[in-house]
């Protein structure tokens, strides 16, 4: 790191003083000028006034992980000063506001640190305690564009797009860049050693973050019904949906609307909202985070038993209990793969990156309706709120809906006797019936034991053979559902497998090992209940590395239960810290593990 | 909840509705609950309600959450489908199947530790969203399946059949739904047949959430000397307040003309007309606040209005606040809910 193209920066800001919409601006910016980008937001569970972060990566070679070190920190918040410094690395720069004095204890030798009386200009310049509070953001954009070299003309592009209305505000942000340009370039030497130069590398991408993407799959699929209780961090991807779906889904002529969402009062009535709506023939879904999986339970039990579509997206966080809501995790897995009481087992999808979940998305819905059965989306807020770079979207016009087995009202008036829970077929699915189409297709629904015909049932034979059907199900379900990723590196030694967020830290590990000349065939788990080609590849490598962000390594506990390769052959590498996972962490935990083997 | 079918025999001589059908049509299978239920009287009701409205069977859908007036779903309307969900969570799972299709008759059948209890969140948040259904709640002041145990609309001092009397407040559902601002409000009584159909019906042809509170005996744990929801306490201490005549449009014309006097016409949505016939004072059941401090002032001498307490047409459903189509959902076929290829092409441009 550290050069032309390929570095990292953060900003230390007071969250609710609109640093957000600047730390986009920079990273948008830098993304236009054709140069690969990532941002994460480190943001605390808080509307105004205390710490938040955003942290920049720029990577030539397209790596989109969390950096390890940061060449650059800006420390626009006196309350972190110290943390500030502290996250600066040998050889680094701090750049801070001078207006507010930094202690001098705070000095520390190897860094450069420069002053710029951000909040003194500003008040200069500005009337208005919003505006100069603003304002102070955009004009650290102005002394970082200098700094790094960033391309004005972008800059200026942006800021005419975002207050092309608003020629006030448009005049005053030129006037805070200016500032803070002029005085950098006027007191320091400009650029630094690491810069930014124009790329062609981000044309066929787009940055997104994966709650909006995830939500542009739900319309994609064709889903109508949205149930949902606002929790960090999903909320974005109901709000999503429902921006897109006022663009998409209005008929222009009469404001006639073509979905319904249901802002539920829990999560569990936004459970039943769906199972509802899945029972009456719509797609439907509800976007939700830990706590609400936990509230859910008995639901998705009613859904599994009853065998009704239902597509749930869990952005996860920090848990247990309400944890650290505004950070990173990966450690609902038992929750999810197994959730609701009795036997239950279900579809889990593990995308990694935003442009996953909007393919991934359309797929769970596929198979809700396929199956009958919920499906999971597991995210987690680092895919879910931070803006990744992503391949383009694309879509296939030819697409339609895999209703699954559904007998409409001709094939019904047909047959003689419909049986809601009959496997027909030997591949453990039955066919079902919607309300409202013929009245040979009612039937009982009931979370209560029920034969095959859908009939109250105490009876050990006829519960039994539900039971084995649904097992059986679930089975052609593992078959069905996305294949593992697998990337093999000729002449490995061991394998690595990983999931969801965790694919760009591992990927990137992965190539930095083959570097040092350690090769590690990899896994990427896609979805539960694991296919073939997860036993087969666990059982190739005599030992696996299983990277996840939980203590109590979740994943391998799944694999071992699910493929009955032993435990004792995975070793697991745990990040559970709340922030997203860097390459440096896997790296370091691999080298570790195989230097103390050798040892 | 087992289910025994019930022979399929019907009498030539039995009156067909308007689509030929009987009432054996709406019947469902035999009940399980104990011989007196009350709750056996609400089914045979609805079966009426249904029959002599002309709603066919497989246009309605029938919602439970668990208890034994959940189970009622099964004892009629057996060509409908029905779902038995989870403990007081019915609320949530009729407002999906609502969202989703709006064109089927909803009604859904609870108890008081159904809605009052585990429920109670969902209730009124279905009322909230004025969710266009029916919503009966049979009432016994008890939780019967786990034998016994008061429920939360056991009034204060009323006797288990230990003997032990409740202390608690009760919650009444009529009140809530009053200040919670439903749209239909009655309260009933298992016991008298000839005011529940009546009131069945115009809940049905409501459009929005209309609750009918009906008080409807435990013979097995509360009917007892000393409960208030036993047969006899009810009988004694109900007061019709306003009684119910339905002109469904259909049938306009060999309705009876009523008594001028005292009465109100509401026009439902689907054109026919309930008339009130006011039997207490002069009761008007489109005035919200009289409403709530008639049933208060009863409620204070210990006694239980009945009849239709409050009503207002006109209400914007859940799908009215929302302005969704006209229709089904789920009749929108895919082609209008997808953009397309050059839409989602158009849209990425923002994403730069």
């Amino acid at each position: 790191m550290s050069g032309i193209n390929d570095f990292a920066f953060k900003m230390g800001t007071v969250n609710g003083t609109g640093s957000a919409s600047a730390n986009s601006l920079l990273m948008q910016a830098i993304f236009r000028m054709g140069i690969p980008v990532s941002g994460k937001n480190v943001f605390p569970s808080n509307i105004q006034g205390l710490p938040t972060w955003y942290e920049i990566r720029v990577s030539a070679d397209g790596y989109t992980a969390r950096p390890e070190a940061l060449d650059l920190v800006v420390a626009m918040n006196p309350s972190t000063y110290a943390r500030d410094v502290a996250a600066v690395r040998p050889g680094g720069y701090l750049l801070y506001d001078s207006s507010w004095p930094m202690d001098d204890e705070l000095d520390r030798d190897g860094i450069t640190v420069l002053g710029v009386p951000l909040g003194k200009m500003c008040v200069e310049s500005f009337t208005g305690d919003r505006e100069r509070t603003l304002l102070r953001n955009i004009a650290y954009v102005g002394v970082l564009a200098a700094l790094l070299d960033m391309d004005m003309d972008v800059i200026g592009e942006m800021l005419r797009e975002k207050f092309s209305k608003k020629k006030s505000l448009l005049d005053a942000n030129f006037r805070a860049i200016g500032l803070g340009l002029d005085y950098a370039k006027a007191n320091f030497t400009c650029p630094l050693p690491f810069k930014l130069q124009r790329m062609n590398a981000t044309t066929d991408h787009i940055l997104i973050e994966g709650n909006a993407a995830s939500a542009l799959g739900c319309v994609y699929a064709g889903a109508t019904v949205g149930a949902w209780y606002p929790i960090t961090p999903a909320t974005s991807l109901m709000e999503s949906f429902k921006e897109f779906c006022q663009r998409f889904r209005v008929d222009k002529a009469t404001g006639e609307k073509k979905f319904c969402i249901v802002q539920a009062e829990d999560e569990l009535a936004a459970a039943g909202i769906v199972i509802g709506a899945g029972w009456a023939g719509a797609r439907a879904f509800t976007p939700t985070a830990g706590p609400g999986i936990s509230l859910m339970q008995e639901f998705v039990g009613l859904a599994y038993y009853t065998e009704i579509p239902a597509v749930f997206f869990d952005v996860q966080r920090t848990g247990p209990s309400t944890g650290m809501p505004t950070r990173t995790q990966q450690a609902d897995l038992f929750s999810l793969a197994y959730a609701s009481h009795g036997d239950t087992k279900h579809i889990v999808l593990f995308p990694a990156n935003p442009e996953e979940c909007f393919y991934l998305a359309v797929q769970a819905f596929d198979l809700a309706e396929r199956f009958q059965t919920p499906v999971f989306v597991a995210l987690d807020l680092d895919i879910g709120m931070n803006d990744w770079m992503c391949r383009r979207l694309t879509w296939d016009d030819a697409y339609r809906p895999d209703r699954g087995k559904v007998l409409g009202a001709e094939e019904l008036e047909k047959i003689k006797k419909f049986s809601r829970y009959l496997d027909v077929d030997g591949d453990g699915i039955a066919a079902r019936t919607l309300p409202g189409v013929h009245p040979k297709g009612a039937y009982f629904t009931r979370g209560s034991g029920h034969d095959k015909h859908g009939a109250y049932t105490e009876d050990s034979d006829d519960y039994r053979e539900v039971m084995d059907r649904l097992a059986h199900k679930l089975a052609t379900a593992a078959l069905a559902v996305p294949a593992p990723e697998i990337i093999r590196t000729p002449g490995a030694e061991a394998g690595i497998v990983s999931l969801g967020g965790c694919h760009a830290a591992v990927q990137e590990a992965v190539h930095r090992l083959a570097a040092q000349g350690i090769g590690l065939d990899y896994m990427r788990v896609r979805a539960f209940p694991f296919g073939r080609e997860v036993a087969e590849f666990l059982e190739s490598h005599e030992r696996c590395f299983v990277v996840e962000q939980n203590r109590d390594a979740q994943l391998r506990s799944l694999l071992t239960i699910e493929t009955g390769v032993p435990r004792d052959r995975m070793t697991s590498v745990l990040d559970y810290g709340g922030l997203p996972l860097t390459a440096g962490y896997v790296v370091h935990a691999v080298t570790s593990h195989l230097a103390g083997v050798s040892a | 909840m087992t289910s025994i079918a019930k022979p399929p025999v019907v009498h030539p001589g039995l009156q067909r509705n308007a689509l030929g059908l009987t009432k054996r049509d709406y019947e469902g299978f035999m009940s399980t609950l104990c011989a007196g239920c009350g709750h056996d009287s609400v089914t045979a009701a609805i079966v009426q309600c249904f029959f002599e409205l002309d709603v066919p069977p497989h246009r309605a859908a029938k919602m439970s959450g668990i208890g034994c007036s959940s189970k009622t779903t099964a004892y009629f309307l057996k060509p409908s489908h029905g779902f038995n969900t989870v403990h007081g969570r019915m609320p949530a799972v009729a407002t999906g199947a609502n969202a989703a299709n709006q064109t089927l008759t909803y009604i859904g059948i609870s108890g008081d530790g159904d809605t009052l209890s585990i429920g109670l969140g969902q209730f009124c948040h279905t009322i909230r969203r004025n969710v266009n259904m029916l919503y009966v709640l049979e009432n016994n002041g008890v939780y019967g399946l786990t034998k016994g145990q008061f429920s939360a609309s056991a009034d204060v001092g009323s006797k288990s059949k230990r003997g032990e009397a409740n202390a608690q407040q009760p919650i009444d559902p009529v009140q809530l739904a009053l200040t919670l601002g439903a749209t239909f409000v009655a309260r009933a009584f298992s016991g008298d047949k000839a005011q529940l159909v009546p009131l069945l019906k115009a809940g049905l042809l409501h459009k929005g959430f209309a609750l009918i509170d009906v008080i409807s005996p435990c013979v097995t744990f509360n009917d007892h000397e000393g409960s208030t929801k036993s047969y006899r306490f009810t009988r004694e201490h109900a007061h019709e307040v306003s009684a119910v005549g339905l002109v469904p449009l259909k049938r306009e014309i060999s309705a009876p003309e009523p008594d001028a006097s005292g009465m109100i016409s509401v026009t439902m949505h689907d054109g026919s007309t309930v008339r009130f016939r006011s039997v207490n004072d002069a009761y008007d059941p489109t005035d919200r606040d009289a409403a709530i401090g008639h049933v208060r002032a009863f409620q204070k001498r210990g006694e239980v209005v009945t009849g239709l307490l409050y009503i207002a047409e006109g209400s914007p459903d859940m799908h009215e606040q929302n302005h969704t189509v006209s229709g089904a959902l789920t009749d929108v076929p895919y082609e209008a809910l997808c953009p397309g290829s050059a839409a989602l092409d158009a849209l990425q441009e923002e994403y730069r």
